[in-house]
């Protein structure tokens, strides 16, 4: 068949959105590449190596920053989700109500709000407990990651109590089910898909922060982000490139998963 | 409702949101007050903050007193600042818009199965470490990067470009790391556009030029507000993009602040400085919400 | 059985605040198949809500053999709903959506599995109690619904337009498959729908409802045959109205004088409604163009429309105002009549409703 007019068509849209794809992902490749470098350089190839991965696997104070940005990031996601499902329940199951203009601007605040100045205000905070309780543990970058991880976890748990039909529970307290039976029976099982999302979300915020953390940290206490930071001010090894790809690939596996995972639903 | 039921409901949902208050007044919300208090105290000689009450700060935020002829006049360095911040986020809200327009209506005229695909090309990156998204930029332009190794090379030029720590390098930095936050609110508003209204445009005679600016782009209109809203607020208050990539040379608005509460120790300073991005966001929000709201209701 | 006594509920949001009941009191009887009729909006869902518990009623009672309903939530309350929707569990099985609200009221395993086995025979769905609820039709899905409903043997059953999303062939069979159900299980069931025909076929009785209030209760016939207002008579099959003066009346028996001057013997809804101008409601296969004893409108042949099963007469009466008549067809029938005819419409006695509004 021949081309006939297609009315879809707009000159020069499609160069410009390849010339973006390749603009997205260009420089990330790059980065991928040559993390795998065997000389020094990141701009001169010098063949193929796993040299920069052992160095970065061996050295110690990447091995504390990964072990700390894990630990971080699994309780910041705990703990956010565990408010999160809550929290969507109350701002889904009943209609608006009072207060509810309210309660959606302090859930999202953590998007509206530069982060930077998040960030200052924690820094003064918690110097403030800090110098009242003299502890200086990890908490204060758990919490801090716990509010800000919030939004992303209520977002997605949300659309899917928005997406499922309320008779279904209302059908459950009919057929003499308590609320809290009605949720563990009906609501959750149906929900699972949403706060793992929702759980993916925060994981991934939260292992990828670095303003907050850079602020509220005590000394010592640097996330693969933040000690990536710092080195970014001395000459830069493919070392970094190797941290770089393997958060890379957390990420990516990640976010993949979700987007399976919320396309399933519909 | 019955009193004693709405007593009930109202009492469960309030205690469900309780643990997600909890922690945002602690860790988001409440702090923000303690960053009023301090923007009205005098800096201590070591950082923080001495308990006296002065409007010294707020002054200093645009104002200065020389320190020889003790005159007062406009903080320069402040107001250059601030000037860079607000141009180069409306420049990068620009460059998105010209990348990612024609890229959304690219995905939202895909096959509808197709379409998912091309997007999660967008959200990959945008869900990727924005750090790391910078530090791959950094490699890219540096004096021994891979653009000027290429050019050295190809004989183009004879030495490198000075493309790290510059303007342009922000500015690229953060068109590159926001990209996606355009893209995503155009394609929502296109991928519902009903494609009839440009057959009926083309029916009407318009030619392609005048069917995309007549017919999609008013209709396309909220998302682009949406679009340049999320990337201009985001592109006011960064801090890493213009730190790696501006090299402490080129100062924007987050990094001034955090100079404060590092080598310049004036606390104060910093919290109003703080205050002045949060509301200049605001604004912008407040803007938004207002022309968002417009369209809705020209749109019934 | 169930008093229903003073319910009103208004909502109040943004906007004006909206009655969706209005003062509505009813009773229903054990063992009734009761329909709550009206066009969408007339608040019958929100009735059957309110006796489901998932709606509180802003005032009145919902009383069920003597015990009040409204201050109970709706798993303690022994009455089960069946969905518009169904609203079955998609991530359980027929069996186990079935089991649900016996597993609820922790019944023993053995007596639940007894339970299920019963219901499954019941609705003829043995075959399927192993599917997911994605995996059969809308008509088993239907029966699976209803005997999720009927299993924990509610004292009474609320059905919320259960039938709207079937095709027509398969509402039909639901039809009479709900009403063997009924008959059946002797429980008393509650049926909300906008089908009249639904309303007509299925129920003993049925309440018409509108903007919020019980126009009229009664029988199938009754309400057919005598509805008390206009509303009714113009929302259950087709109706004419005619303007004409009450002369008297006398217990169900009213004489009133037609537009043509002649008096007709028709039905009173009672002996509340005064001498004076009143609407007539006549249905149109009630009245005759044969002739026959009976009150005489002359008219013209305006429109001769043939419908299969059988043809409507317009007829432009003299004096002003339009009368439909539909008389049955016989095969092969010869049109005897033409447009341009005179005509007469003759109402036999008892034929015409006199409306209280």
């Amino acid at each position: 068949m021949a081309k006939g007019f297609d009315i879809r068509r707009q000159t020069g849209f499609a160069t410009v959105a390849m010339a973006c794809f390749v603009i997205l992902y260009l420089p990330i490749v790059l980065l991928v590449i040559y993390s795998f470098n065997a000389g020094t350089s990141v701009a001169i190839w010098e063949g193929f190596s796993w040299r920069w991965y052992q160095t970065a696997w061996q050295n110690e104070q990447v091995q504390a920053a990964t072990v700390r940005s894990l630990v971080i990031a699994t309780w910041a996601t705990l703990i956010a989700t565990c408010c999160a499902v809550p929290a969507a329940l109350a701002t889904t199951r009943q209609g608006t109500f009072r207060g509810y203009t309210f309660v959606f601007a302090m859930i999202n605040q953590p998007l509206m709000v530069p982060e930077i100045v998040t960030a200052v205000a924690l820094l003064i905070f918690f110097a403030m407990i800090k110098v009242a309780t003299g502890y200086t543990g990890l908490f204060y970058l758990i919490i801090a990651h716990s509010a800000f991880c919030i939004p992303f976890a209520y977002m997605p748990i949300r659309a899917r109590l928005q997406g499922m039909d309320l008779s279904l529970e209302q059908a459950a307290m009919d057929l003499y089910g308590t609320p809290w039976r009605v949720f563990r029976r009906v609501t959750l099982p149906q929900l699972w898909p949403g706060i793992l999302a929702g759980a993916m979300l925060a994981f991934v915020i939260s292992l990828d922060d670095v303003v907050i953390t850079e602020f509220v940290k005590s000394a010592g206490q640097d996330t693969l982000p933040t000690y990536m930071l710092g080195q970014l001010r001395r000459v830069v090894t493919p070392e970094v490139n190797a941290i770089s790809t393997a958060l890379l690939a957390i990420s990516v596996v990640l976010v993949i998963a979700f987007f399976f995972l919320s396309r399933k639903k519909k | 409702m019955s009193d004693a039921a709405t007593t009930r409901a109202t009492r469960s949902r309030w205690l469900l949101l309780a643990p997600a208050l909890a922690v945002l007044v602690f860790a988001a919300s409440g702090p923000l007050l303690i960053v009023l208090i301090y923007s009205f105290l005098t800096p201590g000689d070591y950082g923080g903050v001495v308990w006296s009450l002065s409007p010294d700060a707020w002054f200093s935020v645009v104002m200065e007193q020389d320190f020889f002829t003790e005159e007062i006049g406009f903080a320069d360095a402040h107001l250059s600042i601030f000037w860079r911040s607000i141009k180069l986020s409306l420049m990068t809200a620009l460059l998105t818009f010209v990348f990612g327009f024609p890229t959304a209506y690219f995905i939202a005229t895909r096959p509808r199965e197709k379409r998912d695909i091309w997007m999660l090309l967008i959200i990959i990156p945008f869900w990727t470490n924005l750090l790391i998204r910078t530090f791959a930029i950094m490699e890219l332009i540096r004096a021994e990067g891979t653009v000027n190794s290429a050019l050295l090379a190809l004989g183009i030029i004879d030495e490198p470009i000075q493309m790290l720590f510059t303007e342009f390098a922000i500015l690229l930095g953060m068109a590159y790391v926001y990209l996606p936050l355009m893209v995503l609110p155009i394609y929502a508003s296109l991928e519902r556009f009903d494609f009839t209204l440009v057959e009926a445009g083309y029916d009407l005679y318009a030619s392609r030029w005048r069917v995309l600016r007549k017919v999609i782009f008013p209709l396309a209109k909220p998302g682009v507000i949406a679009g340049s809203i999320l990337v201009f607020v985001p592109s006011l208050g960064a801090y890493v993009t213009p730190r790696v990539l501006g090299g402490g040379k080129q100062l924007m608005l987050g990094n001034l602040i955090e100079l404060q509460f590092g080598a310049g120790r004036n606390w104060p300073l910093g919290a109003a400085l703080s205050l002045t991005l949060l509301a200049i966001v605001m604004v912008a929000l407040i803007l938004y919400v207002r022309a968002a709201g417009n369209e809705e209701v020209r749109h019934g | 059985m169930i008093e229903i006594s003073e319910v009103s509920k208004i909502f109040t949001g943004r906007g004006a605040p909206f009655t969706a009941l209005d003062t509505v009191s009813v009773t229903i009887r054990e063992n009734e198949f009761f329909t709550l009729l009206g066009p969408s909006g007339c608040g019958k869902t929100t009735l059957l809500r309110v006796i489901a518990g998932f709606i509180d009623p802003t005032s009145g009672t919902v009383v069920l053999d003597g015990q009040d309903l409204v201050r109970l939530p709706p798993y303690k309350r022994p009455v089960n709903t069946v969905f518009q929707s169904y609203a079955l569990f998609p991530h359980m099985t027929v069996a186990q959506n079935i089991a649900f609200g016996l597993e609820m009221l922790d019944k023993p395993r053995a007596e639940v599995g007894k339970t299920v086995d019963e219901m499954l025979a019941l609705v003829r769905m043995t075959e399927m109690a192993d599917r997911k609820t994605s995996e059969i039709s809308g008509g088993q899905q239907q029966r699976v619904a209803l005997a999720r409903a009927l299993a924990p043997r509610p004292k009474v059953l609320l059905l919320d337009e259960p039938l709207s999303a079937l095709d027509f062939k398969l509402r039909k069979d639901m039809q009479l498959e709900l009403k063997r159900l009924q008959s059946e299980t002797g429980i008393t069931f509650v049926f909300v729908t906008h089908d009249q025909e639904e309303a007509l076929t299925m129920s003993d009785r049925i309440a018409v409802m509108n903007a919020g209030r019980i126009r009229q209760i009664g029988g199938p016939r009754d309400i057919y045959d005598h509805p008390a207002e206009r509303f009714v008579a113009d929302f259950i099959g087709d109706t004419n109205f005619l303007d004409v003066e009450l002369l008297s009346i006398a217990g169900e028996q009213a004489t009133v004088r037609l537009p043509s001057g002649a008096e007709a013997q028709v039905r009173a809804p009672g002996e509340d409604v005064a001498p004076g101008p009143v609407t007539l409601a006549v249905r149109p296969e009630h009245a005759s163009l044969s002739g026959g004893a009976g009150a005489v409108l002359p008219g013209t042949l305006a429109n001769v429309v043939y419908f299969g099963t059988d043809t409507h007469y317009h007829v432009e009466l003299e004096g002003g105002g339009r009368f439909v008549l539909r008389q049955q067809n016989q095969p092969d029938q010869a049109q005897t009549r033409a447009v341009g005819d005179a005509v007469e419409v003759t109402l036999a006695p008892g034929v015409g409703q006199v409306l209280r509004d």
